[in-house]
This record gives structure tokens, C-alpha cells and sequence, in this order.
């Protein structure tokens, strides 16, 4: 299983990928595994304000729903709009073209919450554990 | 045997092509008299020669592709069927036998009350014994379903509240708890905080003690709860929460493990929803319907939905007069078939009987359990109440996971247990057998299941490719769900 290290992760397993002031998230790889098939992708809309830790949108796969929470507050300015027709992206790309939305940050301290690389990897055993 | 004979055969028990597949043109199966004055009738533009894709068959070829295709079902009447969490109790036929009697039966929901009074008087019994087996003051048979009676429990907590003038938003609910609990709170407009339990999947005191507040209107808990798991600190959780002002919705869903053996009314509940089916043996889904009645205990009376069945002298009848009531939830009065059912049940069996149900439901779960943990991974270490949790994890190294052992027991003429639920535990694989097994079918299935986790590790490909001896193999979840094809259309 794939972490990039150039790359900040969540407690609910979502990636984070840092650009100036704009997040763009998606699901981690130890996520989708979880998952399994995902079927069914819901994304907030371009415009929407998410807060940190706050669900803002959905992934179903063949075994279970889980929602999809942000790990920073912000605007979202971008959505992935091929996601909702291709969700096998989210199982085959999960780090490219799997990407879910982008986030205008309010707060760029919400990042400090977040965990690095080798610090989610040991999270990830443990709780597969 | 030529091929084409063993083709036939096999074809005659294995295929069936969708009935449009087999119209062949000007066949009939029922020839309809000419209407002569139809466009006298209905409008030209209503009026139509042929349907489009309309099979054409003979009447034999449609009897036989639907009971074929009935042929196919698998129920607790076909099949040991341990599916988890949906408990899928035996249907007894006396109960059908009840239920088709004909002033049961054909009895119209509008009759007035005094040409219904039987049908009145075994709701109103039905009430009295449910209080009774639940340890509740008062009953309302009117939910549909399960969910149905949360709903309308969380509904009475909402009024109670807000006659109190007390606006509180929080519903605690822990992360072992029925499934559709946090739903039927956030309809009633409440936000849901999730409770962690232990890590032997209980909730304890303390921690709700650090949740609770002047903002929770009430803790919903399932006991025993999802993973199979009598919640022991059960009566001091009541106690953190009614102290703070709250109420106790203890969902019901499992009351099957409890029935004639302890009382959710004594543990500090105030109100439950029972589903039918899974505790009174009524039958699921398309069997069904289903009926969630509700019980609660005297502070949440009032509340109760409208109308109620009332004594009146020497006669039953429906009465509309309780004003706090939250109001009817269902038309006419719940689906009356199920009560009968329920009844019959409750009856057969008596207060002794129901109590056997239930020590055999918790015995027959734990020897699963206890010939299973040996080879399987227990989600939770130690004694279960009515379904055990078993894992995966032991399979890891082969590469077969919850969903292979599952299309793999197919194989071995078993329905499969629920997977991959409760989502607390990974790979997960409940089983339930019920109080109805024998020890023989257990011993089978146990067995089976035993051959599948030696088959992982010797013929892991075998398991992959199951099932192979059913109607259809492995089915592409994933495509069905991502391009489904819901109706068969002319080309």
C-alpha cells in the first residue's frame, strides 16, 4: 500500500495535499482497501463551506457508507466532477484521479492536526490491528 | 448420457431466461373477449392495439418460469439461514393458521368497532402482553416497522421535552448501536453524538458520564448491542442520563435475546420499539409486513400515538381523546396480520416457552461461538448473547476474505451469515442461528465452515470461484452497482 510522504493525513483517512492556501483532498489507499469497490461518490459543490472535522461528503462501496469529513475549513473552489460517474477512481488512483475537492483555507492551522507520512502509517496498523 | 441430455438436464434445475427472452411471436397464454364499444369507453388516445415488449407466452411457460424462479428463494423454511443482526426466526405455520382465520383475515380495516370486536380485543391483549414481557407501562401496536417504532419513540421523547420547554439537540447514541438509530433521531431533527464503548464493545457509566448534559434529550442503546453483547452497565447508564434529565430509548431490535428472561422496563428504560419479526416470529421483508410497536413506560404515556384502543363499558373501541398524543403514525391500525401472528407466538409458547426461546437462542449462538473461536477470530472475547462475531483475520495470509467464506457456504447449502456488519469490526462475519437449529444443523454448519477456513489455506481458488452450485456464480457487485441495469428493454 502506497503513502506518498509529500502528502498530510487524517484520523478519518483522508489525504491532504498542500498548495499556498488551497487543500486538495481525497481518500487515503489504506481507505479505499477498507472500502472495497466504492459505487457511489457524493461531493459538496463549488461554493460550499466545510468546516474541519465536519462530514462533507459521502463514499459507499459494496461493504459499507462512510461519510467524508474535511480536515480543514474553508471554500470549496474545485470539485472532481468525473468522480461521481467513475468511482472506480477513487480504488484505482486514489492519490490522482481519485482526488475529491479543493479547499480555499481559512485556517492554515488546521493543518497541524494532521499527520505525516510515517506517523500515518503506524496509525494505519494500529487500527487494523 | 449424451452431452446434450446432461446440458438439458442441467439447464431444466439452472437456467431460466427472463421471461422476455422467451416470447416467440403469436404465442397466447390467455385469449380476453374482443371489447367492442372500448372507444366508446375511454378516449382513442388512451386506447392502444399491442404493447410494446410484451412477451408473448403460453400460460404453461409463464406457471412454470415464476414457480421455477420461486423455487430459487432460500428462507428459514429452506435453509439454515444465520443471518446476524436480521434474526431469521422460523415462521411456525400455526401462526399462518391464525392469521388466515377468516373473521382474522377478512376482516375490512374500516369496519365499525362494534363488528370488530375481536380483532380489538386481541390487539388490545397483544399490548397487555408485550408491556408485560417487556417490563413497560403501555404499548401501541401502530408502527409499521422497526425503524418506524424508533421513529415514533424518538417523536414522544421530542414532545416530552418540548411540553417541558426544554429544547435540548443531543442524541447520544454508541458505536455498537442498531444501525438506523442515529437516523430516526436525526429526523426528529436531533444531532447525534457517537459514544465509544469499551474494548469489550460495552458502553460504560463513565463514559456517558463525560458526554451527558443539560443539551442530551436522550441515550439511544441497543442491549444487547450489535456485536452481540448483553450491556452490562446497562442500569447505571439509565441512571447518568435520567439524572441529567434525559431519557433512555433502548432499541429493541435484540429484545429476542432478553424475551421472558429480563426486562427492558427494569434496566431503566423508557421507551423500546419490538420488531415483530425478529423477536415474535412474524415473518421479514416480502414475507412480511413487518410491525415496530412501541412501549413506554408511564412518563412518556401521554404521548403515545392516537387512536388507542379504549374499554368502554363492556365494548372496545377506538379513541382519539389522549391530547398530548403525538397523533397516528399509520393508517388505519398497523399492519393487523403480524399482531395475529405475534399473538399466536406468544400464546403457543406462554411466559415459560418464551423464556426457553430465548436461553436456546443464547445457547445455540454461544456453541457456535465456542466451536468456532478456536479457529475463527472472535470480535469480542467471551460469552454472547444471541449471535456471535466472528473475523477474518486468520484468513489474511490466504488471501480469502469475509466475502469468500460467505459465497463459499452457499456452496455447502448454507444462506450466509451478515457481513462485513457491524462496521466496527473488520471483516466481519455475525451469525445467529436462532433458538428454531438443531444441534445437528449447527454441527453441519459448523463443519462447513471449518472445511472452508482448510480449503483457504489448501484450494485457496476453489473459494474464489465459489459459488458454483447455485443458479448463478459470483456476481460482479461492483458493476452492478456502479451500471445497473434495472428493467429489460425492447431492442
Amino acid at each position: 500500500m502506497e503513502f506518498p510522504d509529500d502528502l498530510k493525513y487524517s484520523k478519518e483517512h483522508e489525504w491532504v495535499l498542500v498548495e499556498e492556501n488551497v487543500a486538495t483532498i481525497g481518500i487515503s489507499a489504506f481507505a479505499e482497501h477498507q472500502l472495497g469497490d466504492v459505487v457511489f461518490v457524493e461531493l459538496p459543490a463549488t461554493g460550499d463551506e466545510v468546516a474541519k472535522d465536519e462530514a462533507m461528503g459521502v463514499v459507499e462501496s459494496v461493504k459499507a457508507v462512510s461519510d467524508v469529513y474535511s480536515p480543514v475549513s474553508g471554500e470549496v473552489v474545485e470539485v472532481n466532477d468525473d468522480l461521481p460517474e467513475n468511482t472506480e477512481l477513487v480504488n484505482d488512483d486514489p492519490y490522482g484521479d481519485g482526488w475529491m475537492v479543493k479547499i480555499e483555507m481559512t485556517d492554515p492551522t488546521d493543518l497541524d492536526d494532521l499527520m505525516d507520512c510515517e506517523e500515518y502509517q503506524k496509525f494505519c496498523a494500529e487500527t487494523s490491528g | 448420457m449424451s452431452d446434450s441430455m446432461r446440458d438439458k438436464q442441467a439447464g431444466l434445475l439452472l437456467d431460466e431466461p427472463l421471461i422476455f427472452e422467451r416470447s416467440r411471436s403469436g404465442q397466447m397464454g390467455f385469449d380476453a373477449p374482443e371489447l367492442e364499444e372500448a372507444d366508446e369507453l375511454l378516449p382513442p388516445e388512451l386506447l392502444r392495439d399491442a404493447i410494446e415488449g410484451m412477451p408473448e407466452v403460453s400460460e404453461p411457460e409463464v406457471v412454470r418460469h415464476f414457480l421455477r424462479l420461486s423455487q430459487w428463494n432460500l428462507s428459514a423454511a429452506t435453509t439454515f439461514y444465520p443471518l446476524g443482526s436480521c434474526t431469521m426466526k422460523y415462521n411456525p405455520i400455526a401462526n399462518e393458521a391464525a392469521a388466515r382465520m377468516a373473521g382474522f383475515a377478512g376482516l375490512h380495516p374500516m369496519a365499525p368497532d362494534e363488528l370488530a370486536q375481536g380483532a380489538l380485543e386481541l390487539m388490545a391483549e397483544l399490548q397487555d402482553m408485550l408491556a408485560e414481557v417487556s417490563g413497560m407501562d403501555a404499548v401501541s401496536l401502530q408502527p409499521a416497522a422497526g425503524a418506524q417504532g424508533e421513529l415514533t419513540g424518538m417523536k414522544m421523547v421530542r414532545a416530552y421535552h418540548s411540553d417541558r420547554g426544554d429544547a435540548r439537540r443531543t442524541v447520544l447514541i454508541p458505536a455498537s448501536a442498531h444501525g438506523t438509530n442515529p437516523a430516526s433521531a436525526a429526523l426528529c431533527g436531533y444531532e447525534v453524538q457517537q459514544l465509544e464503548g469499551n474494548a469489550l464493545g460495552v458502553v460504560e457509566a463513565d463514559a456517558v458520564r463525560k458526554a451527558i448534559g443539560p443539551h442530551v434529550a436522550a441515550l439511544m442503546i441497543t442491549n444487547p448491542n450489535t456485536l452481540g453483547i448483553f450491556e452490562r452497565e446497562i442500569a447505571q447508564v439509565a441512571e447518568v442520563v435520567h439524572q441529567a434529565g434525559g431519557l433512555v430509548y433502548l432499541d429493541g431490535a435484540n429484545f429476542n435475546a432478553l424475551m421472558g428472561v429480563a426486562k427492558p422496563g427494569h434496566m431503566g428504560a423508557d421507551v423500546l420499539q419490538f420488531n415483530l419479526h425478529k423477536t415474535f416470529s412474524t415473518p421479514h421483508g416480502g414475507g412480511g409486513p413487518g410491525a415496530g410497536p412501541v412501549g413506554v413506560r408511564q412518563v412518556l404515556a401521554d404521548y403515545l400515538p392516537n387512536p388507542r384502543i379504549v374499554r368502554d363499558g363492556e365494548v372496545w373501541r377506538w379513541s382519539d381523546a389522549a391530547p398530548k398524543s403525538i397523533g397516528r403514525v399509520r393508517s388505519f391500525h398497523g399492519n393487523f396480520g403480524m399482531f395475529v401472528r405475534a399473538y399466536a407466538f406468544i400464546q403457543a409458547l406462554g411466559g415459560n416457552g418464551l423464556m426457553r426461546a430465548t436461553q436456546m437462542a443464547v445457547l445455540n449462538a454461544n456453541y457456535v461461538r465456542a466451536r468456532l473461536e478456536e479457529i475463527y477470530h472472535l470480535a469480542v472475547p467471551g460469552l454472547c448473547m444471541h449471535e456471535c462475531v466472528l473475523t477474518d483475520k486468520h484468513l489474511e495470509p490466504t488471501g480469502i476474505s469475509t466475502l469468500d467464506v460467505a459465497k463459499r457456504l452457499l456452496d455447502y447449502g448454507f444462506y450466509a451469515p451478515t457481513i462485513y456488519f457491524p462496521l466496527v469490526v473488520s471483516g466481519a462475519l455475525m451469525i445467529e442461528p436462532t433458538e428454531s437449529e438443531s444441534l445437528e444443523t449447527l454441527d453441519e454448519f459448523i463443519a462447513a465452515m471449518i472445511a472452508i477456513s482448510e480449503e483457504a489455506a489448501s484450494d485457496p481458488n476453489a473459494i474464489h470461484a465459489a459459488p458454483t452450485l447455485t443458479p448463478v456464480g459470483r456476481l460482479d457487485e461492483a458493476r452492478a452497482a456502479r451500471k445497473p441495469v434495472l428493467r429489460w428493454k425492447a431492442d
